[in-house]
This record gives C-alpha cells, structure tokens and sequence, in this order.
C-alpha cells in the first residue's frame, strides 16, 4: 500500500496522446512547443525554458509546480498575452494567441489593484471594459454581485490602501472573474499573504471555481496549495533550459476539504513524491538520460500516486 | 503630542519674527543724530550719510506703508503711477497665461515623450541643453522676434516653467507600474482609453509636482523679466520705485510678492493633495 501505482514512462505517453485526441473537443488550451530565450550581453541568448507541450480541459484545474526561475511565470505570462514567446505556439480555443484577450482573465501576483480607485471602481473598470455598452448602473450592479462573491460587500467605497493583503487579493479575484473569463490565469496569488488568509482564500478560489467549472491555470511553489486546488500538477525543472518533467494526476477525491485532506491515504505519498522532486530531481533532470528512458517533451509522462485505487 | 509641537513651532515662528522686528528697528531709529554733518538734508540723505537713519525705514515706516498701498491697491495715476495691486494683476495675468500655454504644451508633450522610448531618446539631449538656460537669455530674442514687450514677458515665463512640466510628465509617464499597464493590456481597453485612464492617473502626482515646481519658477522670474520689459507689473513697480529711491516700497513690495508665491504653491499643494493616492 501507498507505493506508486503507475510510473510508466512509457505507456504514459501513449495516454496522454489518447486523451488529447479524443478529448480534442474539450480542449481549452494547446500549448505547443513553447520556449523563451532572452538576449544576454556578450554571450548567446540564454534559453529560459523550451519545448514545453501542455494541454488543458475545458473546467480543468492545473498547477504548474517549479522552482522560481524555472519561467513557470513567463509561461502564463505568454497565455495571457503579455509576453511573446521565442517559439511555439499557443492556440486557445482553436486559434493562437496574439495577444491579451479578455477571455483569459489574470490574477496578478501583487493584487494589481489601481490605488486611485475605490474596491468597487477597480472591479467596475473591469466590468465595463467587459461591456463598453452597459449602463453604469448594470456596470455597478454587476461589479457588486461579484464584490459580494469574495465577501467584500462591506468595502465597496474604500479604497486599495484601506484594505489587507488578503482583501486586496480578494478584489484581484473578483475583478478577474467578473469579466467571467473562459480561463482564469492565476500567477503565485496567495504567496505574498499570510499561512490562516492563504487557506481561506484558497477555499474560496477552490468552492466558486468548482461551482462555475472555471477552467484555470496556476502557477505556484506550494506543493500543498498544488494538491488541494488542482486536478493535475505540472513539474517543471530548474531553469534555465527548464522542461515539463511529468505531469502528476491528482489522485485526491473531487470533493476535499482542506483541513481533513492531509489525512486522506495517500496524501503524502502525493505530497512526497513531489517534493523529491522539488528537492532532488527537479535539478538533476537530465533530458538525454531520460529521453533515453522514454521521456518525451511533446507527451511527458503522466504519474499517479495513490492508495490502491 | 503633534499638537504641542505645532503651537511651540508657531509660538517660537512670531518670537523670532519679533525679534527680527526689534532688532530691525533698533537699527534704522537709534542714530538719529546725523543731522550735524551740515551739509543738505535731502543730499545727506541721498548719500545716505546718517547710517541707518533715513537711508533704510524702519518696520514702522513700512507697515505704514503697507497699509497705505494696500488701501488703495487699485488707483492708476498715469504709467508710472499705479496701486500694488493693480501691478501685482498685471504680473499674475502674465505669469498664468504663459503657465497655462506651457502646461497645455508641455504635459501633453511629455505625455508622448514619456510613452515612446524613441522619442524619449531623441529629444532628451535636446532637452537637457534647453533646460539649464535663463529664462531671460530668451528676452532679447523675444523681443527681437515678437516685437513686443508684454508678449515677450510672457514667453519668457512660458520657456521657464515649460520644462519642470515636460521632464516631470515624462518620468511620471514613462514610470508607471507595468502592473497596472497590465491590468489595461488584459482587459483589451483601448491604448487611448488606457492612457486617459491608467497612465494619467498614475503620473498625475508626478505632473502636478512639476506644475508647483513651474509656478514657482516663473513667479521668480516674472519680476526680473518685467524689470527688463518695464511699462506695468510688480517688477517694474520695484525698478520704478527704486528710481524714485522709495526704499519702503521695495519692502513692501518684497512682502507682496512672498505672500502671493505662497499662495500659488499652496494652490498647487491642494490639487497634489487632492489626487495623490496612497498605495
């Protein structure tokens, strides 16, 4: 019991193919073949990440798991649009990206919150950005229903520097999902907030993107925000140079609760079999051993762990 | 705590200005004497031989004068003849009409300047060159090519507090968060629509820093310009009463115009307040 179940390099990659073919129709985003070099002086351009093939479902959950530097932030930078890629390509819906695009919306590391302007005035920016044709009364209407989602109802007029930290980032979730984008980007939300804020706000990301089957992306390097939120884990190396090492399906059931998820079985086996990977292999990844092996960029092998399931 | 400290830094402000006062007046009323020289009175004190006596007024002499000017600050008795106040008019007319054509010049410019790296680059030398020039180095040109010497008193003040407004709109533009830049660019608002309503806001405190700059600089310069130029304003009352050897209206004068400074930058101080954000 609570040995790893499938670790099948091989017979991995045939899956993965599988289910992006047949799946096809429930794709949501297709990334293929993606890498970024940046020019360095005096020297070639130094390679931050390449060949990095990732797929994601329609209301599918994905955390990509790297250490900093690893450019797991340059990637969803790239999916929103704010960042071009050096090669490869990204298709969202069965068309590239070319550009930010209020389908996708971001929940920035630090808040973002424009200062100037009330709770209520950053998430109505939004808004009407949205619905250039909405009258300001709907505009507000609408804002509020979503301040009302995160539990802000009470400070719609004060102002960013009024707020805590994990206010603020509350706003920055209402104002991303009041666009009610088809994916939600979401770049180290809750790294900058304290361990008791973090968890509740995890629970609220976790409950409204489980009610509205909101398809996210999330970049993070807390392997246990990772397993609470999402359905597969992405591993990334170190950078530069980083890969997709393997991508780890959540065994965890659908329906978990955080404070009673770390004594499901099978949690730590989860939990270690990424931290190795954190600590160890993440940095020894060796992508001539491992092609050898089997390893391939476009289908990374897929890993379960768990309890005899 | 603050509010002690606020009434002790008053409390020692009025004795230090007292002070001041009373040593001011010891000085110009306590050798009277001077009378023995023999020689004309009004000579003598036009060589100002009775040290401090007549030569320069005591406090006394200009609140008498100030009351008197500012009695009646509006009378005009012909050109070399008109109340403070009215100078003081002509001097603030100018100095806002040349504020108002560099603000409507220079923030949009620095807005351009601020948002196009190339741009930046290019005129930034040309700047640099610009910006350490007197202002009155400008007047003989001014004159030469406008031919006339209230307009010219105006571009005088137009080139002198056209530049803090560029350099400072400039930085604050090209110093926006890309953060919020970011929020604009994923919520597709439109690059115009971005600038009026992201970069604008961000940069206003940096602009409107730069304006209170600009005001005070060509309050500064306005009396040296309309020294030159002659004919009306607050400068050329001074020059004119220097000729006419009215030391106390040269101080009363000088109160005047530290008073009215103040009051402009605190104007500006307000809108600073008023759309600073605190982040």
């Amino acid at each position: 019991m609570n040995t790893i179940l499938k670790l099948m390099p091989k017979g991995a990659c045939t899956e993965t193919a599988d289910i992006a073919d047949r799946k096809s129709g429930r794709k949501m985003i297709s990334i293929e073949g993606l890498a970024k070099c940046y020019p360095k002086r005096g020297g070639a351009p130094v390679t931050i990440f390449e060949d990095i093939w990732l797929f994601i479902e329609r209301g599918e959950f994905v955390c990509i798991l790297g250490h900093s530097g690893c450019g797991k932030t340059t990637v969803l930078n790239i999916l929103a649009g704010l960042s071009e890629a050096s090669e490869g390509t990204v298709i969202a819906d069965d068309s590239e990206i070319s550009g930010p695009s209020l389908d996708r919306a971001v929940i920035f590391q630090g808040h973002a919150l424009l200062p100037w302007m009330t709770v209520l005035g950053n998430v109505a920016y939004a808004v009407s950005a949205r619905n250039p044709r909405w009258s300001r009364a709907k505009v507000r209407e609408h804002a509020a229903s979503f301040i009302a989602k995160v539990g802000l109802s009470y400070a719609l007029d004060k102002r960013p520097s009024e707020l805590s930290g994990g206010m603020k980032q509350r706003v920055g979730i209402a104002r991303a999902l009041s666009i009610e984008p088809k994916m939600l980007l979401m770049d180290e939300p809750f790294s900058a907030l304290d361990a008791l804020t973090r968890g509740t706000l995890q629970d609220e990301v976790r409950k409204i993107c489980v009610e509205t089957e909101q398809t996210v992306l999330m970049i993070t390097h807390d392997v246990d925000e990772a397993i609470y939120l999402a359905d597969r884990i992405v591993l990334m190396t170190n950078g530069p140079n980083a890969r997709v090492a393997e991508i780890v399906r959540n065994t965890m059931p659908r329906e978990r609760a955080r404070n009673e998820l770390h004594h499901l079985p099978g949690y730590y086996d989860i939990r270690n079999h990424l931290m190795d990977f954190l600590v160890s292999r993440s940095g020894s990844f060796d992508v001539e051993a491992a092609t050898q092996a089997g390893w391939s960029a476009k289908r990374p092998p897929v890993v379960e762990i768990g309890s005899g399931v | 705590m603050k509010q002690t400290s606020r009434i002790q830094s008053s409390l020692l402000s009025c004795t230090i200005v007292v002070l001041v006062l009373m040593v001011w007046t010891a000085f110009t009323t306590q050798s009277g004497g001077g009378v023995a020289s023999g020689a004309d009175p009004a000579y003598a004190a036009l060589m100002n031989e009775d040290a401090g006596g007549a030569g320069i007024p005591s406090p006394l002499d200009v609140g008498r004068a100030l009351v008197q000017q500012l009695s009646d600050p509006f009378y005009d008795a012909g050109p070399n003849d008109k109340g403070i106040g009215l100078q003081l008019a002509y001097s603030l007319a100018r100095v806002l009409l040349g504020f108002a054509l560099a603000m409507i010049v220079g923030v949009p410019l620095g807005f351009v300047i601020g948002m196009s790296p190339l741009l930046s680059g290019a005129l930034n030398p040309i700047i640099q060159i610009l910006k350490p020039v007197s202002p009155l180095a400008w007047m003989p040109l001014a004159l030469y090519t406008i031919k006339d010497s209230g307009q010219s008193a105006i571009f005088v003040i137009f080139i002198c507090s056209i530049w803090p407004m560029l350099v400072n709109t400039t930085f604050g533009v090209a110093n926006v968060r890309s953060e919020w830049l970011n929020v604009g660019r994923t919520l597709e608002v439109p690059p115009l629509k971005r600038a009026l309503t992201i970069i604008l806001p961000a940069a206003a405190p940096t602009i409107v820093t730069g304006m209170r700059i600009s005001i005070g600089i060509a309050w500064l310069v306005i009396v040296a310009a309309e020294m030159l130029v002659g004919g009306t304003g607050i400068g050329y009352f001074i020059w004119n009463e220097w000729n006419n050897l009215s030391i106390v209206n040269i101080i009363v004068a000088i109160l005047v115009i530290g008073v009215i400074g103040m009051i402009l930058d605190q104007m500006l101080a307000g809108i600073s307040r008023l759309i600073t954000f605190q982040e």
